[in-house]
């Protein structure tokens, strides 16, 4: 999975290169007309592209396989026989959806800026706001933008996570959990649902463009981060009532 | 079909003695569990001595599997009291674990890890096991059931019958007060059964208790000291192996051609003959089959066969196997109690 969301963003720079017409700014993905003039906005580019479908994707596999997959293949009840201990297994199998959301998310942004140098210019960066950072700065600011999206992926896996505990089934709980995260984002734009929009778990998903600023703008990180947290507390108490309680029959 | 009788026969455990009787490594009062409205396990009060070899068994979904869930945590009980090890469960579940190995219901492994990657790992679950002596334990433990060879191959390209050796040496791990063995000579090569048989009197000569369900009676009969027998939920017997075997009727089975006459003497002795299934000898001897000796001595019963002139061809006492008392505990029916 990891090798699919590497290929993306060198998918994208090689499209972008191909082309001889530079794509018209405001058509296409974010940042993709800016492409051509700096090869660091590959990785930019690549994680826009990513977190709506490719990122949940990956982490709704992964996530939804966490108890699951192991009640699947009969491994679960050893696990609990070992004894791993119900609530240390519920942990251990949540810290490895976490690092995985890193993991994946780090991959797209390695792989776009290695793509992007490969391929194009590389340069001062102008932000957002119109300052301009240097080279140095401005691959700080991908890690920042990767750090932001792995966060916002976290409610997410916890969502996973919970719907695992409730099946034996793993594809079925990982198809649970895509639909969700796809669900969350048609809610988002529906315009008469706006009330709803803060509580969606993908409601801040896009909002990293704020860190391409100057200053940088803390406030969208900071929000998504408590309600990620909030989803984490509420889905992990529910998988946890649901877990400590469950008849492992498979 | 046959109802099974339902009070335990044999040994009929003092039902007064509360929970916790020394002596016992697994000790349940009235389990029962549920699933939706059937009660899979309906009341059940079993009592497995600490180091005894103990046959767990019963026809197809009497409630074998469940119990041994429940006993083990993985399954909550409906009602009833469960003290494993002399601890109550399942409050004291992460202490006694440790000292139980178990196989439940087939072996669970990842297919894309070898042998070993597969023991290692789940050694590496449980906070207790030593990381500086996994290794050492997996390789002995896989030595042990014969996969020494097969240790650094893929689950996935196993057999049947190695996977169930891999789950018996996951059982294994570490020195152990308890193995449950939930039907572990399934898919075994008859080499393979009777090494599982030569490791359970290995362990149980070292102290283990063993609980083991399975449908090889001549092989419980062989391995176990203590039997236990599930019918449809219930307990319908448990207790030492000679007791359960003792309590089923013995019967003489005569080779003679005078069935007539051989009947009569042996209904005039008390005992209840019936038609053998005959055997085709030279003379066209047939059989008469006389149940229960009734603590008759077989050398009285053979001296009023002669006494009446009875040309007795060939005369044998045969016990009770644990198959017919298996039968006649659970009943002929072949379909399963859904
Ligand atoms: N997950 C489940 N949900 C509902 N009923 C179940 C479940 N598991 C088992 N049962 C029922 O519980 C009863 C006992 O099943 P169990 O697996 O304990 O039988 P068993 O004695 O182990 O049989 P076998 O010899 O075939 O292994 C059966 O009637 C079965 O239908
Ligand atoms: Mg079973």
């Amino acid at each position: 999975m990891l090798i699919a969301l590497a290929a993306v963003p060198v998918l994208i720079a090689v499209a972008v290169k191909l082309s001889s017409r530079p794509a018209a700014p405001g058509r296409g993905p974010l940042f993709l007309d800016r492409i051509t003039q700096n090869g660091l906005f590959v990785a930019v580019t690549a994680l826009v592209v990513c977190v709506p479908l490719f990122l949940p994707l990956t982490v709704g596999v992964v996530a939804g396989d966490t108890i699951a997959g192991e009640a699947n293949l009969g491994t679960l009840r050893y696990l609990l026989l070992a004894p791993a201990g119900r609530i240390r297994l519920l942990l251990v199998k949540y810290a490895g959806a976490v690092a995985f959301c890193f993991a994946a998310t780090a991959t797209v942004a390695a792989s776009g800026a290695l793509a992007g140098v490969v391929l194009f210019p590389v340069g001062p960066v102008t932000l957002l706001s119109g300052d301009t950072v240097s080279v140095g700065e401005s691959a700080l600011r991908s890690l920042l933008i990767a750090a932001y999206i792995t966060v916002s992926l976290l409610g997410l896996s916890a969502i996973g996570l919970l719907i695992s505990t409730f099946t034996d089934v793993p594809v079925g709980a990982m198809a649970a959990t895509i639909v969700l995260s796809v669900v969350s984002q048609v809610l988002d734009n529906l315009p008469q649902l706006e009330w709803l929009h803060p509580w969606l778990f993908s409601h801040y998903w896009l909002g990293f463009a704020d860190l391409l600023r100057q200053p940088i703008s803390w406030t969208s990180f900071g929000e998504n981060a408590l309600l990620q947290a909030g989803y984490i507390a509420v889905c992990g108490a529910l998988a946890y009532a649901k877990f400590s309680n469950k008849d492992v029959l498979s | 079909m046959n109802k099974p009788p339902t009070a335990a026969s044999v040994s009929a455990p003092e039902r007064a003695t509360p929970v916790g009787s020394p002596g016992l490594a697994i000790e349940t009062r009235g389990l029962v569990k549920r699933f939706g409205h059937r009660s899979a396990v309906d009341g059940i009060d079993l009592e497995v001595p600490c180091g005894s070899v103990f046959g767990f068994l019963g026809p197809n979904g009497s409630g074998k599997t469940t119990t041994i869930r429940v006993l083990l945590g993985l399954a909550s009980a409906s009602s009833g009291d469960i003290r494993v090890l002399g601890k109550e469960m399942p409050q004291a579940l992460a202490s006694v674990l440790p000292d139980v190995g178990a196989l439940v219901e087939g072996p669970g492994f990842y297919p894309f890890l070898s042998g070993t990657g597969n023991l290692m790992r789940l050694d590496a679950a449980d906070r207790h096991g030593s990381s500086s002596t996994r290794r050492q334990r997996v390789s002995d433990a896989l030595e042990r059931v014969g996969l020494g060879h097969a240790a650094g191959k893929k689950v996935r390209a196993y057999s049947l019958g190695m996977k169930q050796r891999l789950g018996l040496a996951n059982a294994m791990l570490r020195p152990r007060e308890l193995l449950v063995l939930d039907e572990p000579t399934n898919g075994l090569d008859p080499q393979g059964t009777r090494e599982v048989r030569n490791l359970v009197r290995s362990l149980a000569a070292g102290g283990t208790t063993v609980l083991v369900s399975s449908h090889l009676l001549a092989e419980v009969e062989q391995m176990c000291t203590h039997v236990g027998v599930m019918s449809a939920g219930r307990l319908v017997a448990q207790g030492p192996l000679e007791e359960l075997g003792a309590a089923g009727q013995a019967h003489v089975v005569v080779q003679t051609p005078d069935v007539e006459l051989a009947s009569r003497v042996l209904r005039r002795l008390g005992l209840v003959p019936g038609e053998a299934p005959g055997t085709g000898s030279p003379w066209g001897t047939t059989a008469v089959l006389g149940t229960g000796i009734n603590g008759r001595e077989p050398e009285a019963i053979v001296a009023a066969l002669v006494a009446d002139g009875v040309r007795v061809r060939g005369f044998t006492v045969e016990n009770a196997s644990l198959e017919e008392r298996f039968v006649s505990l659970t009943g002929e029916g072949f379909d399963v109690v859904g």
